[in-house]
């Protein structure tokens, strides 16, 4: 038997069959991802292209002749609209309060169900029902049979203790979407916190209980951090979704009493299907797109922050 | 013992809380038994004589149930369909060949998530008019589909990712080439996390409102614009909406109880298992 | 059965997932690695880990594509040739068995692809089961079998494809410690009976000592030495290798080479290089500072002065392992820390100061810089860098 020792690599040869080697499987990679690339572009990229182009346009359904590059005419006019504005804040002021009910409610319940108890499955499961509840079936069960002055369930309670009743949707529309949503979304915070509750590694637990922590500073030293990307990840998805919250409002409130409960979504619906000002609503759908994103870009680092840690395994 | 104490009062206040949660639910199904002189009452009556009334005449041929379940049930199972089919090979790809490039296409994919549903609203109204796709069934599946590929595609990654690289290159060894190990290797091995997959885009599908509400008008449409149809109906027919409703938020509800932990993890693009 | 020939391979990953383009400046994972094997050998890669020896394996596997240089496997170049295609089968340190198959399934798999016909596929399943003992367990799915049956069912996955060479990236360590000593020996046997050419990655020394013809040690993607395990022992190219083969590991001293090119000095620790060493290289080193490395098992217990010894070094005992057969005893001399191998029945206890002894020919000596092992007669091929 030989013995070598490698030489100092001076790498002369062989550096034809290098990079483009690894094309031999590579091949298959973009026919199996067009079908769904396609499919998004086509449902998803080119009309929001579309969207841009017609905010740049004059364009009413009602009025074909008068058709013709706008400018930036349909976001001043947007500017100008007590109503867009109206929308915009209250579409704010919906997706902060919901975020602050359903984290705050969705934590306080998450520790309620990491607790032991008799049945804890069960409730659990009963908890978190509303939210696969539909959405229009939530805004009338809520309108008529809870919230409905005369004849709902809250309004007889209030009788009951001697309370004047609420015509809730009348006086405090937004309040009472605020509720429904929360109802609903509720159980999504306290699902996943709870999930994330209980990733939380028991010897970590009882590390700091060793070390004479109180309740309290367990909690906010352990579990808080821990919960720290759950918590990130709720809110994110919750704005996404409140930002765009419409079928309670549609089977509740039709965006009233006045502009009270009108959110951009809403907004843009009356704009496109009563007022067939597809110019005008086009330019409130890229506000829309653009508040989303604002939202959305947290998100996405997130997301693409995960993959990098992920596929260096 | 004080620490049974405590578990007893914790079990009165998570039994409380579960009971609040459920109960405009609960309180939805009790109605759907009721008359609608019981139902539509100052008093709420909690001991009565359940009926199935409504549910017979929310299930009558003249109602129309059944031509909206139908579509709910047809929209959401081919869009869930047709996403696992369009979904399945992106996130192949993606999990299992990755590059620079696809992992860019996945976070693309992601992100068309949050375009919200207005932004992209009129002008596919106005496409769908001018194909005649408006309130027709194929229409409303490609926005179902559109609206549950970005999350499907990464909870399949996710899935997929799972699964060892080392049995995917064991499956280049002996010879399979990358539709047959996607075909006789992956999918087998990731069945479990396909059915979670479809069984939350499912969910989502049926539940979807705002395209249901926008894009059709009877065709095609689905439970969302039949329960929405009462929305007027001003204490009229309280008794037969709850009992519609009931028929149409069990099945999902039922599913969303098996499905509870499957859907943390797609909901949250796998950030939560 | 084939010769496997690898030229000049290198891998460098660039760009990678996370597209920083520092990357592909950084040190290639494998370097210029060359290496023939004879046809039906066993050759083993080793080293310590991401010294590159799994990396290489999966080029010649083609899971890794080679960046640079040629890979011919029965004289066919196959740099581009996809991993299927390359007739090579593979034996996964997880296994990677298919776990919805069972495990004739899984045995199976290869040939069902190939569209063999059922009743070639049965008849070589059966025979890779009963070479390997598992015929009882074809119906069960892996989850059901124990880790040292998975590891059966794995190899006989490899056997049923009647390649031309034998991957093993590792393939014990996921076994306990006894279970590895006996299928250590399994392999090697199943090798003897199959002689189809054999590579293996371990990073233990000792599976690489027991199972290699020929051993190839890495370090940092490169091939430290190339070597039978009786020379790899006898005849370390450097320190890296002198350390890493060999348990315990040989003990370092930096010694200074006497005027006369032949005495070596310490503090207090003295030696005479034998004429193992061409007197050229002492030569060049008179004066000048060498490591000198020691076997422990090569040290003895001298009784006495250490004055009159030609090679002793003496030393405070620092810990002693009594294990029975041998003691163990470590001890500080010169700075250095000692460990020695002494006879079982050797009495020496912590604090005492003892005297050991080697033979001259049992030296190995180091160049300070290179670290390159200094030539000994009779020289072969072993050069500096």
């Amino acid at each position: 038997m030989t013995s070598e020792v490698t030489a100092k690599g001076t790498g002369t040869a062989g550096s034809a069959s290098g990079q483009g080697a690894s094309r031999r499987r590579r091949a298959p990679v973009k026919r199996l991802m067009a079908p769904a690339v396609i499919f998004l572009l086509v449902w998803m990229i080119v009309p929001l292209g579309m969207t841009i182009y017609y905010s740049f346009q004059n364009y009413n359904l009602m009025m074909p002749m008068m058709r013709g590059f706008a400018g930036i005419g349909n976001y001043a006019i947007l500017l100008t609209d007590a109503t867009f504005w109206d929308a915009l804040g209250n579409t704010l002021v919906l997706v902060v309060a919901c975020l602050a009910v359903t984290v705050g409610l969705g934590l306080l319940l998450a520790l309620l169900f990491n607790a032991t108890f008799i049945g804890r499955g069960v409730a659990r499961t009963l908890a978190i029902s509303p939210f696969f509840v539909m959405p229009v079936v939530t805004g009338l069960i809520w309108k008529n049979m809870l919230f409905h002055p005369v004849y709902g369930l809250i309004s007889w309670a209030m009788r009951s203790l001697g309370l004047e009743p609420i015509d809730w949707l009348a006086h405090h529309p937004m309040l009472s979407i605020i509720i429904m949503i929360s109802w609903e979304w509720t159980p999504f915070a306290l699902l996943i916190l709870l999930t994330g509750l209980q990733s939380l590694p028991e010897d970590q637990i009882e590390a700091v209980r060793l070390d004479g922590a109180n309740r309290w500073q367990e909690f906010r030293h352990i579990v808080i951090p821990h919960l720290g990307q759950v918590l990130y990840v709720v809110v994110m998805l919750e704005s996404i979704f409140f930002l765009t919250s419409f079928a309670e409002i549609y089977a509740t409130t039709s965006g009233g009493p006045g502009t009270a409960t009108t959110n951009l979504p809403y907004y843009i619906y009356l704009n496109a299907f009563f007022q067939y000002d597809i110019g005008l609503s086009s330019a409130a759908a890229i506000g829309a797109v653009i508040l989303a994103n604002i939202f959305a870009i947290f998100l996405i680092r997130f997301v693409a922050g995960n993959l990098n840690a992920g596929s260096a395994r | 013992m004080n620490a049974q104490r405590s578990n007893i009062g914790l079990a009165v206040v998570g039994w409380l809380v579960a009971l609040i949660m459920f109960f405009p639910i609960l309180w939805m199904v009790l109605t759907a038994f009721k008359t609608e002189q019981t139902a539509f009452s100052t008093t709420p009556e909690f001991l009565f004589s359940p009926t199935l009334e409504s549910f017979r005449t929310a299930l009558a041929q003249g109602a129309g149930y059944w031509h909206y379940a139908f579509n709910s049930f047809f929209t959401a199972m081919v869009s869930t369909l047709l996403g696992l089919a369009l979904a399945v090979p992106a996130a192949f790809a993606m999990a299992f060949y990755p590059s620079k490039r696809t992992d860019f296409t996945l976070v693309w994919m992601v992100s068309t998530k949050f375009i919200p549903a207005v932004g992209v609203l009129i002008p596919i109204f106005l496409i769908y008019k001018s194909l005649g796709l408006i309130d027709n069934d194929w229409g409303l599946i490609m926005l179902f589909t559109a609206m549950n590929l970005p999350i499907m595609v990464w909870m399949v990654y996710s899935y997929f990712r799972d699964v060892p690289k080392d049995i995917v290159e064991a499956a280049d060894i002996d010879g399979a080439s990358t539709m047959q190990t996607m075909f006789r290797v992956i999918l087998p091995l990731a069945l479990p996390g396909l059915a979670s997959t479809g069984l939350l885009a499912l969910i989502l599908a049926w539940n979807e409102s705002f395209w249901s509400l926008t894009m059709t008008d009877h065709n095609a449409a689905t439970l969302a614009v039949f329960i929405a149809s009462f929305k007027s109906a001003e204490g009229l027919f309280w008794a037969k909406m709850s009992a519609a409703s009931v028929l149409t938020v069990t099945p999902i509800v039922v599913l969303g109880w098996f499905a509870q932990r499957q859907m943390v993890r797609g909901l949250t693009f796998g950030a939560v298992k | 059965m084939a010769v496997v020939e690898l030229k000049n391979v290198v891998k460098r990953y660039g760009g990678g997932l996370t597209g920083k383009a520092a990357r592909s400046e950084e040190a290639p994972a494998v370097d210029d690695f060359n290496l023939v094997t004879e046809d039906g050998e066993f050759v083993v890669l080793v080293g310590p880990s991401g010294c590159g020896k799994s990396t290489t394996m999966r080029m010649i596997a083609g899971l890794e594509d080679n960046t640079e240089g040629e890979i011919r496997i029965g004289g066919r170049d196959v740099s581009d040739v996809a991993a299927r295609d390359r007739d090579i089968a593979m034996v996964f340190q997880s296994y990677a068995l298919y776990p919805h198959m069972s495990v004739f399934e899984n045995m199976a798999f290869s040939l069902r692809l190939k569209k063999a016909p059922k009743s070639e596929i049965d008849q070589r399943v059966n025979e890779a089961a009963s070479i390997l003992d598992i015929t009882h367990l074809l119906d069960r799915k892996p989850r059901a079998l124990s880790g040292g049956q998975r590891q059966r069912v794995a190899l006989g996955r490899a056997i049923v494809r009647q390649p031309q060479v034998f991957l093993m990236d590792e393939p014990l360590s996921n076994l306990d410690a006894k279970l590895r000593v006996d299928m250590r020996a399994e392999i090697v046997k199943l090798h003897r009976k199959l002689g189809v050419t054999t590579f293996y990655v371990t990073h233990d020394q000792t599976e690489a000592m027991t199972m290699g013809q020929r051993i190839v040690v890495m370090r940092d993607g490169r091939i430290q030495q190339i070597d039978t395990p009786n020379a790899l022992y006898a005849r370390p190219a450097n320190m890296f290798v002198a350390g890493f083969i060999g348990t315990p590991s040989m003990n370092f001293m930096k010694m200074r080479v006497g005027d006369d090119t032949r005495s070596l000095k310490g503090e207090t620790a003295r030696f005479r290089a034998g004429d193992a060493f061409t007197g050229d290289l002492l030569d060049s080193h008179r004066g000048q500072e060498v490591w000198v490395g020691i076997r422990p098992e090569h040290l003895q217990h001298h009784e006495g002065d250490a004055g009159a010894l030609e090679n002793g070094l003496s030393g405070t005992v620092d810990v002693v392992e009594p294990l029975g057969s041998v003691t163990m005893v470590q001890l500080e001399i010169d700075g250095h820390r000692i460990t020695a191998q002494l006879e079982g029945d050797t009495r020496a206890r912590s604090g005492d100061t003892i005297t050991l002894t080697c033979e001259s020919a049992r030296l190995h000596l180091f160049d300070v810089v290179s670290e390159q092992a200094l030539a000994r007669q009779p020289v072969e091929s072993a050069a500096t860098a």
